[in-house]
């Protein structure tokens, strides 16, 4: 099958891996991804204020493509996934924005939150499935492995609908699909610091410490992220290993 | 022709400034039929019931018309003044002037139309509206209190006081309810179950108080002076009257592994068992999930060693059906459930415990024996934090939109007990707000800062997880606006509260309404807070909102003085508006019975000419007045017209309708 994909910034730079092995990977699960045309950036940060329309714009272009090209878009980088996901419940619920945000876009017919944003990982439980992953795993993965959720999956909870915030499974059932063994660890869904690594460079570094240190202890050996600046951080302060769960994905099916 | 009067009230400002009162005086004055009327700045008072006196003498009207506030507010003060004068109390109609139009509308000349309109139809009904006279309907002179706790046991005492006999019916085996679980209680530290075992013993002994314990409600019928309830007795599988409570069963059963529930699950229990020491009634009860005897039939040692002879394992449920004058629920609460609030690691550690279960776990009769020990390893602990409002004030979805009222106080009581015992714990508190207001209670809690050196942090955790052993509590402390986390020994969740869930089927069966969080909702919120809008049911204790010991109790007797004022009449007025079925037009199709919620229709063959000397029988509805509530249902559910609602009429209905509809 064929599905609509937003790539993002990061994903075309410094997250290159995590594009790549996506793609492998989902060639090899039978999904052909079709990076949609004339994409701009998201606008990496969902903007909070109720009168800031045009940060929206892009994600409500990249919707309107997908409405018109299956439905379905689909989404990679955890940033990318939560401004796109939140723009479209904005489109869906409020009139507000809505009306000002098509007033901007003169569309041919008014966008109003139709297309089903999926992420990647939501696209491996839902439409391939765990089970038909396991069945086509070649190489399991064999290694005590933490999910490292972050925030921008699984917040805020109502919009995302991603998974139960506060005791999130989904990486965990997808780890247990590619063989490896999930470590649950309590720290998995808190914040690494994000940009703020910007503004004060000792808070994600404690951060990203304390997360390490609670999935150590716990018996993780490395951790998997969906999320390129989650794995920055976590990378430059946490000292485990941490890649993006689309290699360990790949690496699984044989197609790394 | 009637000779109707018709009364504008200005409500002082409230109905004056948004209704243009006086014209709609005088506009009405032009109406057919209306020979009086005037406006007036406060029709409810002395000098307005006068005027209204006055009028229906001077002028001989035949019904009248107040536009005022909510016949709610009013009717029955405007019903009594006719009636002094001797206008029947049912020629009285109320034109609500303020609700539903004052204080909803801002546009004078709008409102004002508006006001006509509802004027001009409670003229309308007026016109066809026919003296009604109130019948008469005995009282039986017996109360039932539903649920077994402090409220139900105080509102039994009292009723029994004024020498009314009353029964409690009682889910579990003993009557006690939460209070009995509880170790002291604020503001005063004295010991809960001191002060309350000795009533539960003068309910006992009380020979005006029937104690229905392990029983539940199964179908109540009737109305208020005249309930048939009837009471299901589940199988306890030992005889009552027979049981001495000597526990010889309890130390004998080999079936050891029941969770006690008296003890919040923190320990167990055989599967006979009296649940506590001071129970009452003190008799066995079998948990027929748990007994060997009962689930495999091999066993039967209780039996055997029972010298009272009071086992019974063929024991069945049994019905019992009494008729009261008044019901007063009691059902009480329950501490909500947590499995919605994965961040604080309730289900994944056993040292998070409830309020509840430290409660049991600081009680000298607890699971520890009073030794405040962590479940996990049943060590001392040495730093305990508290966590306030966990899902109350929650509007996420997650808990309860209000606040449980009791939380920071009992939080501050636990805080200061373990300060107390063990001087060397270092105790935190996270809180959204402190809410201490009461007699004796801000000076509780500042005694727990100040005198205890109890940390309140103020701010909520985000995270509960456990670390190497230790529990971590991620919070935010909002003074210092900074993240903190403090490693602890043990976690207190001050749960939310919840009405317990059997209301719901309580509620149902005594047509009582309940709020969307399950509480059961009073009459009047302000005027009229112990009474259900049902009448003849009574609310006592955190059935009807959150509430403490003190106001628990206080609401208790207040109920009690409403049911002994309600058994001490010998006769209740019963309500004239009911419904009637004309029999010429009634095809016997039992719709009407079906929607009747009060049971109050039933079926007769009668005998009817046909003409010409010939007769049929036919089967047709007959309409118990003395049952019927007035509602309406059946009315507008019968097919053919036949039934008919007096003093709402079909035809009075449909000339409101007309009013309202012509231009």
């Amino acid at each position: 099958m064929k599905i609509c994909y937003y790539p993002g910034c990061t994903l075309k730079t410094k997250a290159k891996e995590l594009d790549r092995y996506a793609r492998l990977s989902a060639e090899a699960l039978g999904v052909t991804m079709e990076e949609i045309e004339n994409w701009q950036c998201c606008g990496a940060v969902y903007p909070t204020a109720r009168d800031e329309i045009a940060t929206k714009l892009s994600a409500v272009r990249a919707l309107d493509y997908a409405k018109h090209n299956g439905g379905k878009l689909l989404t990679l980088c955890s940033a990318c996934h939560n401004v796109i996901k939140r723009v479209n419940d904005d489109m869906t619920n409020d009139e507000n924005i809505r009306t000002k945000a098509n007033n901007y876009l003169a569309l041919d017919e008014a966008y109003a939150g139709e297309t089903q944003v999926i992420h990647y990982l939501e696209m491996l439980r839902d439409i391939v499935g765990f089970d038909a992953i396991k069945e086509k795993v070649v190489n399991p993965i064999g290694k005590k492995i933490g999910a490292y959720y972050g925030c921008l999956l699984l917040r805020p909870g109502k919009v995302m609908a991603f998974d139960n915030p506060e005791n999130p499974t989904i990486i965990e059932d997808f780890l247990q699909a590619i063989g490896a063994t999930p470590v649950k660890y309590p720290m998995r869904n808190e914040c690494c610091g994000a940009y703020v690594a910007l503004k004060n460079e000792n808070l994600p570094k404690e951060r990203s410490k304390a997360i390490v240190k609670n999935a150590e202890s716990h018996g993780a050996e490395m951790l998997v992220t969906a999320c390129p600046l989650c794995l920055y951080n976590i990378q430059k302060n946490g000292g485990m290993p941490v890649v993006y769960f689309t290699e360990l994905l790949a690496e699984a099916l044989g197609v790394k | 022709m009637q000779k109707i009067g018709v009364f504008i009230c200005w409500c002082g400002s409230n109905i004056a400034a948004t209704v243009d009162v006086v014209r709609v005086a005088e506009e009405i004055k032009r109406e057919p039929g209306v020979v009086y009327s005037a406006d007036y700045q406060y029709m409810c008072s002395e000098n307005g019931q006068q005027l209204i006196k006055n009028a229906i003498k001077e002028y001989g009207l035949t019904g009248i018309v107040i536009g005022s506030c909510s016949p709610r507010m009013h009717e029955a003060t405007f019903r009594k003044a006719a009636e002094s004068v001797g206008l029947n109390p049912y020629m009285v109609e109320v034109a609500n002037l303020r609700e539903q139009v004052s204080w909803i509308h801002k546009d004078k000349e709008e409102a004002t139309e508006k006001a006509l309109i509802l004027v001009r139809t409670a003229i309308a009904k007026v016109r066809l509206n026919a003296p009604l006279k109130e019948g008469e309907s005995p009282v039986v002179k017996r109360a039932l209190v539903i649920g077994g706790g402090i409220a139900g046991i105080q509102a039994a005492l009292d009723i029994a006081e004024a020498g009314y006999p009353v029964d409690i019916v009682e889910k579990n085996a003993t009557i006690g309810g939460r209070m009995a679980q509880l170790d002291k209680t604020f503001p005063t530290l004295d010991c809960s179950a001191c002060i309350l075992t000795p009533k539960m013993v003068d309910c006992a002994q009380n020979e005006k108080i029937d104690i229905l314990s392990y029983s539940e409600i199964e179908e109540v019928k009737g109305y208020v002076g005249n309930f048939s309830v009837k009471i299901r007795k589940k199988a306890r599988y030992v005889d009552e009257t027979k049981c001495t409570g000597c526990k010889i069963c309890m130390t004998k059963c080999p079936s050891k592994k029941g969770l006690d529930e008296f003890n919040m699950n923190l320990k167990t229990r055989t599967a006979i068992h009296i649940p506590f020491a001071q129970a009452i009634p003190n008799v066995a009860v079998i948990d027929p999930e748990q007994c060997l005897k009962l689930k495999t039939g091999k066993c039967g040692i209780c039996q055997k060693f029972c010298g009272a002879g009071a086992i019974d394992y063929t024991m069945k449920d049994s019905f019992i059906e009494r008729q009261y004058g008044a019901i007063v629920v009691a059902t009480g609460f329950k501490p909500i459930d947590l499995t919605a609030f994965n961040e604080y690691g309730y289900a994944d550690n056993k040292d998070v415990v409830t309020s509840l279960e430290l409660e049991r776990l600081m009680n000298a009769a607890g699971p520890t024996n009073g030794v405040l020990l962590r479940p996990s390893d049943m060590t001392h602990p040495k730093v305990i934090t508290f966590i306030q409002c966990v899902g109350s004030r929650d509007v996420s979805g997650c808990g309860k939109p209000y606040c449980s009222k009791i939380c920071c106080m009992y939080t501050a009581k636990h805080a200061m007990l373990i300060r107390e015992k063990y001087p060397d714990t270092e105790v935190h508190v996270f809180y959204i707000d402190v809410r201490t207001p009461g007699k004796n209670y801000d000076e509780f809690y500042r005694r727990a800062v100040e005198q205890y050196n109890v940390d309140y942090i103020k701010g909520m955790v985000g995270k509960v997880y456990n670390e190497n052993g230790k529990l971590m509590v991620q919070g935010s402390d909002l003074l210092n606006n900074e993240q903190i986390v403090i490693p602890s020994d043990l976690v207190v969740l001050a749960t939310a509260i919840e009405p317990e869930p059997s209301v719901r089927k309580i509620a149902t069966l005594l047509t009582a309404s309940i709020d969307t969080n399950n509480f059961l909702n009073e009459s009047h919120p302000k005027l009229r807070p112990v009474e259900s809008p049902t009448a003849g049911v009574y609310l006592a204790g955190v059935c009807q909102g959150p509430k403490d010991i003190p106001e628990t109790v206080s609401q208790a007797s207040a109920c009690a003085a409403k049911v002994i004022g309600l058994l001490a009449k010998d006769k209740l007025k019963t309500n004239p508006c009911v419904a009637s079925s004309n029999e010429m037009m009634c095809n016997g199709c039992s719709q009407c019975a079906n929607v009747c919620a009060y049971g109050a229709i039933t079926y007769v063959d009668k005998e009817f000419r046909l003409g010409g000397g010939k007769t049929e029988i036919r089967r047709v509805a007959s309409v118990n007045p003395a049952v019927c509530q007035g509602c309406g249902a059946c009315t507008v559910t019968c097919p053919s017209g036949a039934m008919d609602l007096s003093g709402f009429s079909s035809k009075q209905i449909m000339s409101e309708v007309e009013a309202i509809c012509k231009k």
